[in-house]
């Protein structure tokens, strides 16, 4: 009985329930929501938002932000397009390559700015925000890339399947065992966590800040570069303002999540499920006949309801702890 | 003189510019190397580039009206530079613009409304937002990024449960005075006398009330502050509530300027805002600050604007512009404080070359 009362705690735990539960909700009002091919095109539609909310849990993981993510995507993703456009001979490994490339650029100028320079990652990710969205105007003149621009290759890259997953799917799977096992299994993952949780333990435990503080930008940055290819491959245009407010979409993934916004604590699974769960709450707003115009207030509502319980939860716990503390 | 006495100041305020070594520093250096100087300096370049590239725009009557395009972000810096300086932030605002414009838009055209009532629900929206934020962040201490992300979607997303893709645009014509009017006779526009007023409130409030003076600790040290008896969740409540209440009023400039209201009003104004408080000299990690910056520092990102536009540069490449200018704002004042150090230690050098090896051990 105590062990079943620890798993609900568990911030994981409850988020799966608390999936099933709307999702029951949901089947009763549209029964169409529980077909196979409903939650594999709800798994589909939500991957690019795991890829980048994973990105983006590594940097809140350190007590930073970026919220840049969403012009990066836009960035990438043009330019991918304009080069596919331009050279249509070049295979697509040529053009993953180049979205890496192009990540890692935009990454790894977030990442001086915030280790070297030393700037607060939300006034350096507000400036580059601007920075990188204004970038795309400046390769595309202001124009459209439009599908019929694109070579066939590109604009199957996200439709590919194997055994029944799509190339967006693997790619999230991936990302998501990739950062999974970094932040489980390797020291460096285990000194994010020290960084945010403690700053100055983490100093005095001779943790080297500038990698640490580095590291999670250019993860960042090489995952908004993949997804910005995905992103203009599967929508089959690249627009000066694709993927805009999408910087929010992967900070609420992380905060509902359990991610604590100050750092040093989330799981990668728990992001994960905190991207899927918005996944589920877009697409029943669509089958259910509701205008989409209520999306943006129900997501916002959630942000703060996860944000309360985040916030409550975290509290008992360390109380929990004190009082541990005076009994031993 | 008190553009010199706002320098000083500001160099108590802001040591993040000059090391806060006040003591052995001459005070030519420490004015040259103020940060309202160098803000300064920008503003009096910004407007030398535009009168050589654009013939337009040393013309007194087309600047006044130019500055009606950025007070309305102005006047929301105000407060969010107390926001700021508590070490807090609030990147509603814009949100909070949409959802009063909305319900100022509905007391028009659907509750027919009097011109007296608009002004009035516009900003009472503002309050009430701006109140809802400080009491989730106060009460339950959470932190006013999270909150504030959250409650951005929620205005919004109110917005657009309310209006969708419609567009509230029967305003009655008397409400245009006060985006588009201007006082008497004169081609002073409402909207900046608005602002002067409001800045000058603004800077009573923060430089001269004990009030300010408790913005300043809890953003310094907010353990200490309640220690010594400051009420640090009601200083930070009022900063927010503050900040609700000028979105309030900025949505009725706004509003009445364009007389329309659609649901995606002012996208992105935050970060305009937070970029003009920033360049301005306010730390991000609060405790440090000082009115005159960020009034230079609006003026400055304006005329910016104003220039570029006068010379057909898109809005989305201004925004290179601004995003770099914010970085460099923030870098400078590294670069400035080693300047300021080699500045002390020739003076000090000269110093003690005139008074013999007396003070040499002090200059170190």
């Amino acid at each position: 009985m105590k062990s079943v009362i620890s798993l609900l705690r568990r911030r994981e735990v409850s988020l799966v329930l608390f999936g099933i539960v709307l999702c029951a909700v949901v089947a009763i009002r549209a029964p169409r929501f529980l077909d196979p091919s409903n939650l594999q095109y709800i798994l589909n539609d939500t991957s690019i938002l795991i890829m980048v909310a994973l990105g983006q849990f590594l940097v809140i993981l350190i007590g930073g932000i970026d919220l840049s993510v969403a012009s990066g995507i836009a960035l990438a993703g043009m330019i991918t397009a304009l080069v596919n456009h331009a050279v249509p001979g070049i295979p697509m490994v040529g053009i993953v390559a180049l979205a890496l490339a192009v990540g890692l650029v935009l990454g790894a100028f977030n990442g001086f700015l915030v280790s070297v320079a030393g700037i607060p990652p939300i006034i350096t990710t507000l400036g580059t925000l601007s920075i990188y969205r204004g970038t795309v105007f400046l390769f595309s003149g202001g124009a459209w890339v439009s599908a019929d621009e694109m070579t066939k290759p590109f604009r199957d890259l996200p439709h590919h399947t194997v055994l029944g997953f799509t190339t967006l799917m693997i790619a999230a799977l991936i990302t998501f065992v990739l950062i999974a096992v970094f932040l489980r299994f390797t020291r460096t993952g285990r000194e994010l966590y020290g960084v945010g949780g403690n700053l100055t333990a983490a100093k005095y435990v001779g943790i080297k800040l500038r990698k640490v503080n580095f590291l999670p930008f250019l993860i960042s940055g090489l995952i908004v570069g993949i997804a910005g290819l995905l992103w203009v491959s599967r929508y089959a245009s690249a627009q000066n303002d694709t993927a805009s407010g999408f910087e929010l979409q992967t900070i609420a993934a992380c905060v509902i999540g359990g991610v604590s916004i100050s750092g040093g604590t989330g799981s990668a699974i728990g992001v994960v499920l905190g991207a899927v769960l918005l996944g589920i709450i877009n697409n029943a707003l669509t089958l259910t006949d509701i205008s989409p115009f209520w999306q943006m207030a129900i997501q916002g509502f959630v942000i703060l309801v996860a944000i309360v319980t985040n916030t409550l939860m975290d509290r008992r716990n360390q109380r929990i702890l004190l009082a541990r503390r005076t009994l031993v | 003189m008190s553009a010199n006495e706002g320098a000083r100041e500001s160099s108590k305020a802001s040591p993040q510019v000059g090391g806060g070594r006040s003591v052995g520093t001459p005070r030519w250096v420490t004015v040259v190397t103020s940060w309202e100087m160098v803000l300064g300096m920008i503003l009096v370049a910004i407007f030398i580039l535009n009168t050589s590239i654009s013939p337009y725009f040393l013309n007194a009557n087309n600047m006044l009206d130019a500055t009606t395009s950025f007070l309305e972000t102005a006047t929301i810096a105000l407060p969010m530079m107390l926001v700021i300086i508590c070490a807090d932030i609030d990147i509603s605002v814009a949100s909070i613009i949409s959802l009063s414009s909305v319900f100022m838009g509905m007391g028009a055209q659907v509750w027919h409304l009097s011109l007296f009532w608009l002004p009035v629900i516009g900003i009472a929206v503002g309050l009430i937002a701006g109140l809802l934020n400080g009491i989730i962040i106060t009460r339950l201490n959470i932190p006013s990024i999270a909150v504030t992300i959250g409650t951005m979607s929620l205005f919004r997303g109110i917005s657009y449960v309310i209006l969708g893709d419609q567009a509230y645009t029967k305003y009655p014509a008397a409400f245009e005075f006060f985006g588009q009017g201007y006082i008497g006779s004169t081609h002073i526009p409402f909207e900046l006398l608005l602002f002067i007023v409001l800045a000058v409130l603004f800077g009573f409030l923060l430089h001269r009330t004990p009030f300010g003076r408790k913005v300043f600790t809890v953003g310094n040290n907010p353990v200490a502050a309640r220690f010594s008896g400051v009420r640090v969740q009601n200083i930070r409540l009022a900063a927010f509530a503050l900040n609700g209440l000028m979105s309030g009023v900025a949505a009725v400039l706004l509003t009445s300027r364009i007389m329309s209201t659609r649901p995606n009003i002012a996208d992105g104004w935050e970060l305009q805002i937070i970029t003009a408080v920033v360049m301005g000299g306010v730390s991000i990690l609060g405790g440090k600050g000082n009115i005159f910056g960020v009034i230079l520092a609006i003026f400055s990102l304006g005329f910016l604007r104003y220039g570029m536009s006068l010379v057909n540069i898109p809005g989305t490449v201004m925004n290179i512009v601004t995003g770099f200018l914010l970085i460099f704002a923030i870098l400078l004042p590294g670069v400035l404080a080693s300047a300021r150090r080699v500045l002390v230690v020739r003076s000090a050098h000269a110093r003690s070359m005139k008074d013999g090896d007396a003070d040499s051990e002090r200059a170190g």
